[in-house]
Formats: structure tokens, C-alpha cells, sequence
């Protein structure tokens, strides 16, 4: 059986980080598998778990009265997956949905949270990363709040 | 009548000969010379003036393949009175030519290299006849890829031609949509996004951008962000054109007529003017 250690190594969300950190997150991580069309997890359920996700295809969505569920975003092969299990109080925001089967690697979110706690260098640097993610997140939905595309453009353009 | 026709003032008759819906409000019209002599050649990114007379005159970029001009091809947005009159064209009417006019996009430049195409909603049009020409050359450029974002899956303009474009092995065609709908099973997010699924070198790659400019802005930021050298990308400006020669001034932008100096351009050399809220 493959070992997860290098498979999280060369990922980009661990690049650089310190070997002996590479073994706290390998301690927390396991193989997961989800069939096409099952929840990996549902807004309102406590949240514990950050996914790597290896290959397939997960719809985040929201559910909006009189108006169903509307697909936000779709994570896939490399992206990361599901921040709330780092910020109080733990419980996630959004449905996760797998459009296709998807392969994951799971990292226990407690487990996280306690190691960084116990080392501030190793739980500073998990925040930076994750922050980072959230920003490059927050930048594209604004771009996609804009709706750039609907905007007429001028008769006189090319 | 050598003299006239070479007149970049006047316009040539031409005969519609087909017209496909592609998505709502948008259009692909096939034209040819009324009087049968030949369509002058052009490069991929250049647009030519329609007129429809008695209605005005507007900048179409040509979607054809530089290639096999003819016939011509242009698909067009209505958005106002003279794309909405084309719009109203029936093969056998007349609508007048003048062009091709302004730059290209520069894929002699890319030979030896990766290249990656993103356009964002009507903006693939202008980029279709580059990627005819990179398909047909395929052997001289690296890895190719094509990055396409639309507002809904419904919007995705050339949707047979991706579908056909993605079956080539040797072509990276990615498309996501801004909002999905639950029939959709594609990707759901920005265009920018996409930049970091597709392979390539990004030294050594050559990036070509149309689409809002707000998108080509955040394109560009994301290309160099990953790497890509900010004079190896290229975007394709819309300005308010009238003359298409560079003599009347509608479509100067900072520095440059749109209609002469591009619609293609070095980003590097508009970067600065992007960010201005009105120019």
C-alpha cells in the first residue's frame, strides 16, 4: 500500500513545508472514496474535516428557499476542500456533492487544530496556507459576483 | 474601380449566405463578395467594418479560418441597432465590408512555444481563428491550451466545436461556467480559475486573452502569478470605432488607436490603462 507521505509532499498546499511538519499532517490523513452523487458533507454538520482531493469532481452548494440548490463552485483534481473545521464553531457552511467519484485524501481537522495548537510555528504556517486559499477563493467569487459576462458591451467594439 | 476597391473608406457588397443561432442573441453569419471576385486574406484577431445601410457601421472581428477565407465569418452579439440589423439579415440580402483592419494575434511568435488561450463569453470568437491555425500547424507549438468561461451553460458559444476541439488528444480544452445549473455537470467558477489545471511551461509560453476586460485583467494577473513573462500575453481591446484607419480618433485609447495599433495587444503595453475607470 502506497504510503500518503509523498503524496502529500508534492502536493501544492504542503509545498515547503518542513519535513517534521510533513509527519504531524501524515499522522492525521487517511484514503477516502466517495460514488458520484453522495455528500461528502451537508451545511449545518459539524465540520472536522479538511480534503485534498485527488482526482473527480465536488459541487459546493447552496441550498436557497424556492429556488433549490445552486452550485457555487466546483473543487477538483488538486484543490483543497473545506476550511470550517479550522474556525469556531466547526460547523459547515455549504453542501459538498460529488459530481463524479472522487478520491480524496482526508485530514482529521481536530487532530490539526490540536498539533497546531501545540506548536504555534506548525499551526501558523497550516493558517497561512489556508488562508491563502481562502483569499484566492474570495478573490474569484468576487469576480464571479460581478457577472462580468452579462454586461452589454458597446455596439462599436470588436 | 482597382482604386475604389482598395478605398479602406468603402465598403464592398457582399451577399449573406447562411445564418446559425448560436446562443441567445448571438450569431454566425457566412458572407461572400456580391460580385464573386475574391476575399482579401486575413489574420487571425483582425475585424473587418459591416455596414448595413441605411443603419450604420460597426467592428466585427472575423471568427473565421485565416485558412479558408472564404466565406467570410463573423459571429456577432445584438446588443444594439446596427448588430440588431445584421442580426435581421436573410441569406440573399447585402450588407457592406471594409476591412480587414488592425493586429493580430501573434501566433508566429508562439512557434517553439506552450500556448494558452482563455477567453471569456463572445471573446472565443475572436480567438477561433487562432485556434484553427494552431490546430492545423499543431506540430510546431508545445503544450496547447484552451480556457473557456461563460456566464451559463447555456451561454457557451461553439459548444459543438469545444466538445469537437476537446476530443484532440493533443488539446487541453477547458470550459467552466460562472453559474451552473443542476443539469450541469461541468466546472462551476471563473475562467482564472482554470489557469492552474491546464500544463505548461509558463517561461515559455505564449498567452492569448479576449474577453471583458475585467477578465482579461484578472487573467493576466493569475498568467504571471504562475509565472508567465507579462510581455508573452496578449489581450484583444474593444474600443468605439468609426474610421477603422486610425484617423478619426473614436477609438483612441491612451496612446494607441484601437482600430491600428490593435485590437491585439502586448499587455504590457495597455496594462496601466486597464485600471482606469474611464478612458
Amino acid at each position: 500500500m502506497q504510503s500518503l507521505a509523498p503524496i502529500l509532499a508534492n502536493h501544492p498546499f504542503f509545498k515547503g513545508f518542513e519535513p517534521r511538519y510533513m509527519q504531524l499532517i501524515t499522522g492525521c490523513a487517511s484514503n477516502v472514496r466517495f460514488p458520484a452523487g453522495s455528500y461528502i458533507f451537508r451545511e449545518g454538520e459539524p465540520a472536522s474535516t479538511f480534503y485534498i482531493i485527488r482526482r473527480g469532481k465536488v459541487a459546493l452548494e447552496a441550498v436557497a428557499a424556492q429556488q433549490g440548490s445552486r452550485v457555487i463552485q466546483t473543487i477538483e483534481d488538486g484543490d483543497v476542500l473545506g476550511w470550517s473545521w479550522l474556525f469556531p464553531p466547526y460547523r459547515w457552511h455549504f453542501n459538498a456533492r460529488t459530481i463524479e467519484e472522487t478520491r480524496a485524501i482526508a485530514l482529521d481537522g481536530v487532530c490539526l487544530r490540536e498539533k497546531g495548537e501545540a506548536d504555534h510555528d506548525f499551526g501558523y504556517e497550516l493558517v497561512k496556507r489556508v488562508a491563502l486559499i481562502m483569499m484566492e477563493r474570495l478573490q474569484a467569487t468576487r469576480l464571479q459576483a460581478l457577472d462580468i459576462y452579462n454586461v452589454p458591451s458597446t455596439e462599436a467594439g470588436v | 474601380m482597382s482604386t475604389l476597391l482598395s478605398d479602406p473608406m468603402l465598403p464592398r457588397p457582399y451577399q449573406v449566405q447562411r445564418v446559425r443561432h448560436e446562443i441567445p442573441g448571438t450569431f454566425t453569419m457566412e458572407l461572400e463578395p456580391q460580385d464573386g471576385s475574391a476575399i482579401p486574406p486575413f489574420a487571425s484577431g483582425q475585424f473587418n467594418m459591416l455596414y448595413v445601410f441605411g443603419v450604420g457601421e460597426i467592428p466585427i472581428s472575423i471568427s473565421g479560418d485565416p485558412d479558408r477565407p472564404a466565406p467570410l465569418v463573423h459571429t456577432t452579439r445584438a446588443v444594439g441597432t446596427v448588430s440588431s440589423a445584421i442580426q435581421a439579415l436573410k441569406p440573399g440580402n447585402t450588407i457592406g465590408v471594409r476591412g480587414p483592419f488592425g493586429s493580430h494575434w501573434p501566433i508566429e511568435q508562439a512557434i517553439g512555444k506552450d500556448v494558452v488561450i482563455v477567453a471569456g463569453g463572445i471573446g472565443l470568437a475572436p480567438l477561433r481563428s487562432t485556434v484553427y491555425q494552431l490546430i492545423a500547424r499543431r506540430a510546431q507549438y508545445g503544450k496547447i491550451a484552451l480556457l473557456y468561461g461563460a456566464r451559463t451553460p447555456s451561454d457557451i458559444l461553439y459548444r459543438h466545436e469545444l466538445e469537437r476541439w476537446r476530443a484532440h488528444l493533443d488539446l487541453d480544452v477547458y470550459i467552466t461556467v460562472d453559474h451552473g445549473d443542476t443539469s450541469w455537470r461541468g466546472s462551476v467558477g471563473v475562467v482564472t480559475q482554470l489557469i492552474r489545471r491546464a500544463a505548461f511551461d509558463p517561461r515559455n509560453t505564449l498567452a492569448m486573452v479576449c474577453g471583458p476586460e475585467i477578465m482579461m485583467r484578472f487573467t493576466a494577473s493569475e498568467l504571471e502569478k504562475h509565472g508567465a513573462p507579462v510581455e508573452q500575453i496578449y489581450v484583444s481591446m474593444e474600443r468605439n470605432m468609426k474610421c477603422a484607419v486610425g484617423l478619426c480618433g473614436h477609438c483612441q485609447y491612451g496612446p494607441h488607436f484601437v482600430c491600428k495599433d490593435g485590437p491585439v495587444f502586448q499587455y504590457s503595453r495597455v496594462q496601466h490603462l486597464l485600471v482606469k475607470a474611464e478612458i
